[in-house]
This record gives structure tokens, sequence and C-alpha cells, in this order.
């Protein structure tokens, strides 16, 4: 790693591999650890941004758009995730939808809240439940390979998939 | 009653038929307009109108319709989408009103067939059998273009607005609690794939 001349830091990792799968539409309701990475993308002209008022219609908007040949994702933080499994299960499963979710993830690791730790454990459970491909990145060195896997099979699996940031990646000094 | 009309709210629509006036939007659509039919009647109503390749419908995610049809509109700009959804769904997710009005795509046009009650359910109340206004609603969440359609006339005249690409527009029509003219055979792939090549994806 210290042979990088510039060292690129996971949000800007994921800016990248977002491009390089050609997604340039993204829907998310904000949270403080996502903020690189909205930042990032909200600067980017390359990306259609949009701010739905629920997590849900982050995944409605980009189910419809993978409909109309356009690839969309989703940011979400871990309560926002513990929202969707209505859409998840009768909108993005059944139909075979790629919607895939960036979820960074709260209640773990450092958590100071009791309900954010509790809405936490409900997650992995929900995701295997629904039998949704769900990976949690925990170093900078496995964000590009993570993310680009995963991306790369929801799409040609047709599945949704939980792209979930620890705090190992986003909180721990890298 | 022309387009123009804007002294008339919930209280002066004529109550309208869902099976009729979704025949009736669907005659118009000559151009593969996509319409996503919302969960439930809405979309039994729209399958019994005719399987048009540009038809999705919805088997759950009660209240999504208008996302759904705001993805497709992110990704096919040049096409008109049209969502169709009860007042008991939209109710449910009223924020999805405020991004479209915040996405302002010109193409989509949202309709709620508004009966006032949770039809398929039993036919509870829903909160518009009282004070709430749909139309009033989408309004406040942004959409400026919104209203009642009083009768069959000024339907066609909005939906025809929106077919010209002035949206984003929503039309609210007060309709009867009669029962859909049909049932969706409910297999969501081959719904799916009907309609992303429908709509040439």
């Amino acid at each position: 790693m210290g042979s990088e001349v510039v060292k690129e830091d996971w949000a800007e990792i994921f800016v990248r591999v977002l491009k390089s799968n050609e997604i340039d539409l993204v829907a998310y309701v904000p949270d403080n650890v996502l903020r690189p990475l909205i930042d990032a993308i909200e600067a980017d002209p390359y990306f259609t941004v949009v701010l739905p008022a629920r997590e849900e219609e982050a995944i409605a908007i980009v189910a419809g758009a993978y409909m109309g040949g356009r690839k969309g994702i989703t940011l979400m933080q871990t309560s926002g995730f513990a929202t969707v499994p209505n859409a998840l299960a009768s909108l993005a499963c059944p139909f075979q939808l790629p919607v895939v979710m960036v979820v960074s993830e709260r209640g773990t690791i450092g958590e100071f809240q009791q309900g954010q730790a509790m809405v936490c454990r409900t997650m992995r459970p929900v995701l295997q439940s629904l039998g949704i491909e769900h990976f949690a990145i925990q170093d900078r060195s496995q964000v590009e390979f993570v993310a680009d896997g995963m991306i790369r099979q929801a799409f040609a699996t047709r599945a949704p998939a939980a792209i979930i940031l620890s705090p190992l990646l986003t909180k721990r000094p890298h | 009653m022309s387009v123009m009309e804007t002294n008339s709210g919930r209280q002066t629509a004529k109550i309208l038929n869902r099976s009729v006036m979704t025949k009736r939007l669907v005659a118009r659509l000559k151009n593969e307009e996509a319409v996503i039919g919302g969960i439930g009647n809405s979309n039994f109503d729209l399958w019994a109108s005719g399987q048009r390749p540009q038809n999705f419908y919805m088997l759950g995610s009660m209240g999504l319709a208008s996302s759904i049809a705001l993805g497709v509109a992110l990704a096919q700009p040049q096409r008109k989408v049209f969502a169709l959804d009860g007042d008991g769904s939209i109710l449910m997710q009223l924020g999805a009103l405020g991004t479209v009005a915040a996405v302002s795509p010109s193409t989509l046009c949202i309709v709620i067939w508004d009966n006032g009650i949770y039809q398929i359910t039993g036919s509870q109340k829903t909160m518009t059998s009282g004070s709430a206004d749909i139309v009033a609603i989408a309004k406040g969440a942004g959409l400026s273009q919104s209203d009642w359609a009083q009768d069959e006339e000024h339907f066609d005249a909005l939906v025809e607005q929106a077919l010209a690409g002035d949206g984003p527009r929503l039309i609210a029509v007060r309709i009867d609690g009669a029962k859909p003219a049909g049932t969706t055979d409910r297999d969501p792939a081959r719904i799916r794939i009907n309609f992303m090549n429908g709509l040439g994806v």
C-alpha cells in the first residue's frame, strides 16, 4: 500500500467502481457515514442524483430505472434498511430486479445509541431470510474487489444485493 | 369541461368508474407509453383493459407505483410514463409526490383512483373519505399541475396535456366502489420481462 503515489479513499474507489459499471443513477437517503460518497457523487455531473423521502422509494426508483434500461444504486443507513423489507420481498426479489443497496452500518463497534444497536441486529437476519447476497467491507483494500464483484453479480443474476460498509472501513483510520 | 377550469375540486368531481376510465386512458395511448399499475384493483383494471407490453403490474410494494414510474422516466426521458394508483396506496407514500416534484420529469403523469375506501380488504374508509384531499396534498408537495377530473371529458383533456409532455402532472379521479373488470395473472418474472421487452430494453 505504501508504494501508492496517490491514495484513494474508500469513497473515491467506490465512485470509480460505479462508473466502470456504468451506474449513473443514485437514489439515497442521507447518512453522515456515507457523506464522503454522497459528496463525491453530488459533485460529479456523471451522476443523476435523486433524494427521496424514504428508502423504499429509492428501491422503487432504481427498480423502475433498471426496467427502463438504466443502472442505478441506492445508498442508505442501517436504520433505513430496516424500513425496506416489504419493497425487497414484494418488488426487488420476485420481479428479479438488481437493486443494489449500499448500507452504512451503524449500531455496532462503538455505537452509543441503543436504538441504532437494536436496529442493526435486524439487518443480516432480514437479508438472509430474503436470500439477498450481502457482504460487509471492512478494509479499504477490499472496496474495489467487493463492490465491483457484487455489483456485477447483482446485474448478471438479476438479484438485489447489499454492500455493507462496516465501521472498520468507514471509522477506522486507514 | 375544459382543462383550464380551476374553480372545481373533489366535491364537484363526478363519480366515475375505474374500469371504464382505465380503458378510456389506455385508448389514448398511441406511442408505447409506459403504464405502472399499482397494487390491487388499479392493476387489475389495467390488466383487464388489454395486456399492453408497456404495462407493469405491481404485486406488492404498496404505494410505490409513482416511484417505479419515476425510475422509468429517468431511464427513458423520451417516453411518456403513467402511474395508476389508489387513494389507499398513495396515502402510504405521500413523500413520493414530493420526490416526483423535485425531479420534475415532464413526461410523468400520476393518476389516482380515489373511492375513499380500501376496497380490496372490505371497503374500510381511507383518509380521503374525510378531510384529506389528494390534489391539495400533491400541490402542497410541489406538483402544481394537479387536478380533480371533473368528468370524462375533463379527464381526457388532462390526459392530453400529460401526453403533450407538460408534466409532471397528477390527475385525481373520484371513482365508485365497483369491482375491477379482471384479475392480473401474477407471474412476476413474466411481467418484468414482458415490460422490459415492451420498453425495448
